[in-house]
């Protein structure tokens, strides 16, 4: 996400959404493309007002946590808003392409620039094996119907006058699960997507939607439910304030009561370093970590051999929710985060109710008129520890293991720091072997950087991995810090 | 005139910061030399611009106290270059 204005349209369409909520006025939401883009006002970005409202109006749709890929652009918004209000649990599927935002990017293919000098040696004629290529006017000519893409002529030209025309999303996706159909439109294949948001943040027309449970918990709120709110560690630095105004703000919002996920993060970091040692001392070449969503949808759709090598621990999310529920069964937990694939994992395990991003706490905060700068400090009621606060950065989760196992000279930690196309076949080529060069403990994260980097980030990554480690800088080390147990009475 | 500098504002007040300022925190650095001495960047929380239904033209950023909506690095970089070279 570094693009102004797609950043600013999406938000803008969800701060409108929560408005409307607030002041019961969803009756209203199929006026939202016509305020945002008023008659005889400007198109600023797209050829007119009428494309702008018609990708607005999808925008709405997946805002109202709904797919745009079923919508046959007769239905009024008004009627999707009903649905949203009537249905009792968010859809399966997670994303969804704006196929009215998605038509900029021509599709992938090798293009011969006018950089060609139509030299004489052509090499790129006598490399292709396809023959492709031909010499016309003067210049190198793909012939489009029997080119494959291979991208060998490129490799061969003196003056790099050929080049591959990208789809960012296509490009970005680590395991080609997204490809324009014959419309020109990306389409999603969920058979094969492992919810890692790539593609989100890739896209320039910001095509690419997760469909937002905001009405599903501003819902739970209105009926008086305990929501309770589990800020992942990536929530430090995502606004210039410390994370416990944050944690007011959202308690001004509606949440009863906030939890960091940290704590659950001290338990997977304990729980993994005894995994750990008794897999090595059993005689195990590996062990993976388990806590990134998107990993775990990776080993489940598509390295299955992985699964022996990965840690059974849960990760901090599953900890976090089961104490919070534990604590008050009859409460509603919203797991706060940067991730698309924690949306899929909260399907999936029993604890956590809804998933919320950041830019949708972002977009609450704006509706609600709330100035977070002035809100007082929250307390927690658990304390985290360093290494537990540390998870949302590269490098910080395989460090709490080593941290909780105190004196283990045999681990050599390694990460995997972003998942993509050559990452993937790397963790392939260990599952097949059974082996891992580069060390016995393999921390992945499928986001550069780590959780820091998710999609749905407010605060750019280097700001927010600064904030994130002096604020672990200043708590407690794991080993000094004691198990904590829910209060029931 | 020609020492005395303009003033730019930012705000990184919550509505500003969500809506696109986080873009803004690093402009310092990227005002090209030659107009660079004559800015001062001067940092707020809300502006008071955002109440009401203004949200969504921010962030707001003012430039010797002229107010620019929807501001992108862009933007801003445009409007000293105007200020400043007339
Ligand atoms: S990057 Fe993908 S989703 Fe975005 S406009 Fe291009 S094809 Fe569509
Ligand atoms: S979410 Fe990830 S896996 Fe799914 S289509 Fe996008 S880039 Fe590919
Ligand atoms: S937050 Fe910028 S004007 Fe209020």
């Amino acid at each position: 996400m570094d693009n102004s204005n797609t950043t600013h349209i999406k938000r803008e369409v969800l701060v409108r959404l929560i408005h409307a909520f607030i002041n019961q006025e969803m009756g209203n939401v199929r006026e939202l493309p016509f305020q945002m883009r008023p008659k005889n006002g400007e198109a600023p970005y797209r050829c007119c007002i009428y494309k702008e409202r018609a990708i607005l109006r999808q925008r709405a749709i997946a805002g109202l946590g709904l797919s745009v890929e079923t919508d046959d652009e007769m239905t009024s918004l008004n009627t999707y808003a009903q649905q949203a209000m009537d249905r009792t649990e968010p859809e399966k599927e997670i994303l969804t392409v704006v196929d009215a935002a998605c038509k900029g990017c021509v599709p992938s293919r090798v293009y011969v620039t006018e950089l060609c000098q139509g030299c004489v040696a052509r090499p790129c004629v006598s490399t292709c094996k396809f023959g492709a290529i031909q010499i016309k006017d003067g210049r190198s000519v793909i012939d489009g119907d029997k080119c494959k893409n291979c991208g060998m002529c490129m490799q061969v030209c003196p003056y790099s006058a050929i080049v591959k025309l990208k789809v960012p999303c296509e490009d970005a996706c680590p395991v080609g699960a997204i490809h324009k159909n014959e419309m020109g439109h990306a389409v999603i294949d969920f058979d094969k997507c492992i919810s890692c948001g790539a593609c989100v943040g890739a896209c320039p027309f910001a095509a690419v939607h997760e469909k937002s449970q905001v009405i599903d918990i501003l819902k739970e709120m209105k009926a008086g439910k305990k929501v309770v709110a589990m800020v992942a560690p990536a929530v430090v630095g995502q606004l210039p304030v410390s994370v416990n105004k944050i944690a007011q703000a959202l308690i001004e919002s509606g949440f009863s009561e906030v939890f960091e996920v940290a704590q659950g993060a001290d338990t997977t970091a304990r729980t993994e370093a005894d995994d750990f040692k008794e897999r090595m001392e059993r005689g195990d070449e590996f062990m993976t970590t388990s806590c990134c969503a998107a990993y775990n949808e990776l080993v489940e759709k598509h390295i299955p051999e992985l699964k022996p090598f990965r840690s059974d621990t849960r990760t901090p999310m599953y900890y976090t929710a089961k104490f919070v529920k534990e604590q008050y069964p009859d409460c509603v937990t919203v797991f706060i985060g940067p991730c698309v694939a924690k949306r899929k994992e909260a399907q999936k395990e029993e604890y956590t109710d809804y998933v919320m991003n950041f830019e949708e706490m972002g977009a609450l905060f704006v509706a609600l008129n709330i100035e977070v700068a002035n809100c007082e400090d929250y307390h927690f009621a658990n304390e985290a520890s360093k290494e537990g606060r540390n998870f949302a950065v590269t490098g910080g989760v395989a460090e709490s293991v080593k941290v909780a196992l105190k004196d283990f000279p045999e681990l050599f930690p390694t990460c995997v720091n972003g998942l993509n196309t050559k990452s993937v076949k790397d963790l392939k080529n260990w599952a097949k072997k059974g082996q891992c060069p580069e060390g016995n403990l393999v921390e992945i994260m499928a986001c550069e950087g780590g959780c820091v980097a998710g999609s749905a980030c407010l605060n750019n990554k280097r700001i927010t991995t600064k904030k994130i480690q002096a604020y672990a800088g200043e708590s407690k080390c794991i080993n000094d810090l004691p198990v904590i147990e829910p209060k029931t009475n | 005139m020609a020492d005395e500098k303009i003033l730019l504002e930012l705000c990184f007040g919550t509505t500003c910061f969500v809506m696109g300022a986080s873009k803004l925190q690093e402009i310092e650095s990227i005002i090209p030399p030659q107009y660079k001495n004559k800015v001062e960047v001067k940092a707020h929380t809300c502006l008071d611009l955002c109440k009401n239904s203004t949200y969504m033209k921010a962030p707001f950023v003012k430039l010797d106290g002229e107010i620019i909506s929807e501001a992108t690095v862009e933007k801003i970089l445009k409007a000293i270059e105007r200020k400043i070279d007339g």
